[in-house]
C-alpha cells in the first residue's frame, strides 16, 4: 500500500525530454503554470493540451501512466466542479431542486477543472522525466535566484535530496513495525477512522524515535566525510546547457506568446467570451 | 621531528573524556586515561565490553568530538586546534555501524563522490577518485543504482569507497560488520583486509567479532574506558580468563583449545584459527 505513492517519481526512457538539463524543464514548467492561469478561454485550453500532447510523445511515457497521475486527485477536481457550479451567480440554465446552475457556473467549473488537470499533468511531466538528483541540483540552482530563498539553496537542496534518499528506507521500516504490530494482535484495516487513527501510535512513535536517531547517526557520518555546509563545495557532476535546452527555451517564449494571445481571440467557442 | 613521529599516525596521550549528561542527567565518564599510538600501515584490533569506550575512542580519532583532557594527535596534528579539523577528518576517514545511516545520496556514485565534494575537489578529479575508489572496493558494477537496493554487506563497500574517495591515511571502523549476515560480514572483513595489505591503508577495526582480528598486528582491549591490554593476537587471546573476567569472547578455536586444556589434554595455548588447531591436534 505505501508502495504507491509516487512523490518524486522518476520514468527513465531516454528521451530528448529526459535529456533536457534539470533547469530549462523547470523554467519551462514553471512559465507553463503561471501561463495557465492567464487562459480565459477555450482556445487556450486547446492550445494548451496540443503543447502537453506533443510534449508526452517526446518523452516517451505511456499516457497510461500519466493519467495515473491524476486518479488521485479525481476528488479535489470534483469538489472545485461542484461547488464552481452551483455556488457562481449568473444566467441560471438548469434547476435541480434547491440547486441552480448557471452559465457562468459552467463555465468557471470547466475552466477550473481543465487548469488542475493540466497543472499535475505539467508538472508530473517534469518529475517523470528527471532524476530526483537532477530536479534537486536545478531547483538549487533557480533558488539562487530567488530574493531570501537564495541563502538557503545549497540548504535546502540538501534536505531534499537527504529526504528523498530516506523516503525508501522509512517506508520499509513502516512496513516492518506494521508487520510486527500485526503480529501481536494489532488492527490497522477495520474499525472507524478514530479507531484507526489510534491504531497507527504503536507504528508512528518507534518510527519517529528510529527517525531522530538515523538523523544524529548521518549528522554525524556527514561531518566525519567533512560536510560543512554549501560554501567551497563542489559537485562531480555540472549541469550544462545544450544546444537543446536553447531550443526548448526559444520554444517556452513562442509559447508564452501564443497563449498570451489566445486570450485576444473574440471568437467563441462553447462559452460566450 | 625524529624518525619515531614520522611513521607514527595516531598519537592518543593520556586522554580523558566524559559525555556531559546521559538521560538521568549526570555526566559519564566514557574514557579515563587512554594512552595509544598507532603506526602508519599497522592494522589495529580494538576490543571491549559494550560501553566500553570503544565508539567514544574512535570519534576521538576522527575529531567529531575532543578531548576534556590530553591530547590526540592525527598524523602530528593535534585536534585540539580547529584551523586541523577538516585536514584531520580527510586524514582518518571513518566507517559506522549501520549502512543505512551514513550513505547520503540517493546513487551509489554520488554518494561516493560526497566526501570529495565536500573537499572542494574539482569535479574532474572527484570522477576519477570514485571510479578508483569503487573500483577498490569492487563495486563498479553497481555505480548507478540506489543504496536502498543492495545488501547490507554492498552498502558497507559504499561506504567504504566513499572514504576511499577522500584519500585518507588512516580509516576507523566502528563495529562495520555488527550489522551483516555472515556473506555481507566476510565481504566487508576481505575489503578491509585488502585496503591494509594492499593499499597500506593503516586500518583501526572496532568489533565484536574476534575471528576478524586474528590476523591483525595488534590488539587493544579496553574496559571501563581504560586499555587494559594490549599486544598480537596470540598474546592476547591466550589470556582467555582474563578476558573473560571482562565479558569478552576469545576466537572459537582458542576457546576450545582453552577448554581441551583444562580437560587435561597437552594442547599450545595460542591457537587462533581452523589450521593452527588442526596443526595442533595433529602433533
Ligand atoms: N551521546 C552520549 N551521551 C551520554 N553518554 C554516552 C553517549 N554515548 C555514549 N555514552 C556513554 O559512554 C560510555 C562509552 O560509550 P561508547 O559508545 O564509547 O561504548 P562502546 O564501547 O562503543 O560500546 P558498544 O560496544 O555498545 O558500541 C557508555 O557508558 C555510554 O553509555
Ligand atoms: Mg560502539
Amino acid at each position: 500500500m505505501l508502495k504507491d505513492v509516487t512523490i518524486g517519481q522518476y520514468y527513465p526512457t531516454g528521451s530528448v525530454i529526459h535529456k533536457l538539463d534539470p533547469r530549462t524543464k523547470i523554467l519551462f514548467t514553471t512559465a507553463f503554470v503561471v501561463m495557465l492561469f492567464f487562459l480565459n478561454n477555450l482556445w487556450g485550453y486547446l492550445a494548451t493540451f496540443v503543447i502537453l500532447a506533443t510534449i508526452t510523445l517526446l518523452s516517451k511515457i505511456p499516457v497510461g501512466y500519466i493519467i495515473r497521475g491524476i486518479k488521485g486527485l479525481v476528488l479535489i477536481i470534483m469538489l472545485t466542479v461542484v461547488l464552481n457550479l452551483f455556488m457562481t451567480p449568473g444566467t441560471v440554465v438548469a434547476t435541480l431542486g434547491p440547486l441552480t446552475v448557471t452559465l457562468e457556473g459552467l463555465k468557471v467549473a470547466t475552466y477550473m477543472a481543465l487548469r488542475l488537470i493540466f497543472l499535475v499533468v505539467g508538472t508530473s511531466i517534469m518529475t517523470l522525466t528527471t532524476s530526483p538528483i537532477d530536479l534537486t541540483d536545478g531547483m538549487e540552482w533557480c533558488m539562487r535566484f530567488i530574493p531570501f530563498v537564495r541563502r538557503y539553496a545549497h540548504e535546502l537542496a540538501m534536505m531534499m535530496s537527504i529526504a528523498l534518499r530516506f523516503i525508501p528506507t522509512l517506508m520499509e521500516e513502516t512496513e516492518r513495525i506494521m508487520k510486527a504490530q500485526k503480529a501481536r494482535g494489532a488492527n490497522f484495516e477495520t474499525g472507524n477512522i478514530i479507531s484507526r487513527a489510534k491504531n497507527l501510535i504503536p507504528i508512528l512513535i518507534p518510527l519517529f524515535i528510529s527517525a531522530f536517531r538515523r538523523a544524529d547517526e548521518l549528522a554525524t557520518a556527514m561531518e566525519a566525510r567533512c560536510y560543512r555546509g554549501g560554501e567551497n563545495r563542489t559537485r562531480m557532476k555540472q549541469l550544462a546547457f545544450e544546444f537543446r535546452d536553447g531550443t526548448s527555451l526559444v520554444l517556452m517564449v513562442v509559447m508564452i506568446v501564443g497563449l498570451y494571445l489566445t486570450t485576444m481571440i473574440q471568437i467563441p467557442l462553447l462559452f460566450p467570451v | 621531528m625524529t624518525m619515531e613521529s614520522n611513521n607514527r599516525m595516531i598519537d592518543v596521550r593520556d586522554v580523558h573524556f566524559a559525555y556531559p549528561h546521559n538521560n538521568e542527567n549526570e555526566s559519564v565518564v566514557a574514557l579515563d586515561g587512554v594512552s595509544l599510538h598507532i603506526k602508519k600501515g599497522e592494522f589495529v584490533g580494538i576490543i571491549g565490553h559494550n560501553g566500553s569506550g570503544k565508539s567514544t575512542l574512535s570519534k576521538l580519532l576522527n575529531a567529531i568530538i575532543f578531548p576534556t583532557q590530553g591530547d590526540v594527535i592525527v598524523s602530528g596534528l593535534n585536534t585540539k586546534n580547529h584551523e586541523n579539523l577538516w585536514t584531520i577528518r580527510q586524514t582518518a576517514g571513518m566507517v559506522f555501524q549501520n549502512p543505512d545511516n551514513q550513505l547520503v545520496a540517493t546513487i551509489v556514485e554520488e554518494d561516493v563522490a560526497f566526501g570529495p565534494e565536500n573537499l572542494g575537489v574539482p569535479p574532474q578529479e572527484i570522477r576519477e577518485r570514485v571510479d578508483r575508489a569503487l573500483a577498490v572496493v569492487e563495486m563498479q558494477a553497481y555505480a548507478h543504482q540506489k543504496p536502498h537496493q543492495l545488501s547490507g554487506g554492498q552498502k558497507q563497500r559504499i561506504a567504504i569507497a566513499g572514504i576511499l574517495a577522500m584519500e585518507p591515511e588512516c580509516i576507523i571502523f566502528d563495529e562495520p560488520t555488527a550489522m551483516l549476515d555472515p556473506s555481507g560480514r566476510r565481504e566487508v572483513m576481505e575489503t578491509i583486509k585488502r585496503l591494509n595489505r594492499d593499499k597500506d591503508m593503516t586500518v583501526i577495526h572496532i568489533t565484536h567479532f574476534m575471528e576478524e582480528i586474528i590476523a591483525a598486528d595488534r590488539i587493544i582491549v579496553l574496559d571501563k574506558g581504560k586499555v587494559v591490554m594490549e599486544g598480537e593476537p596470540r598474546t592476547i587471546f591466550r589470556q582467555v580468563k582474563r578476558l573473560k573476567e571482562i565479558g569478552l569472547d576469545v576466537p572459537q578455536m582458542t576457546e576450545l583449545a582453552y577448554e581441551l586444556r583444562s580437560e587435561g589434554l597437552k594442547i599450545a595455548d595460542d591457537v587462533l584459527s581452523i589450521e593452527e588447531m588442526v596443526d595442533a591436534l595433529c602433533q
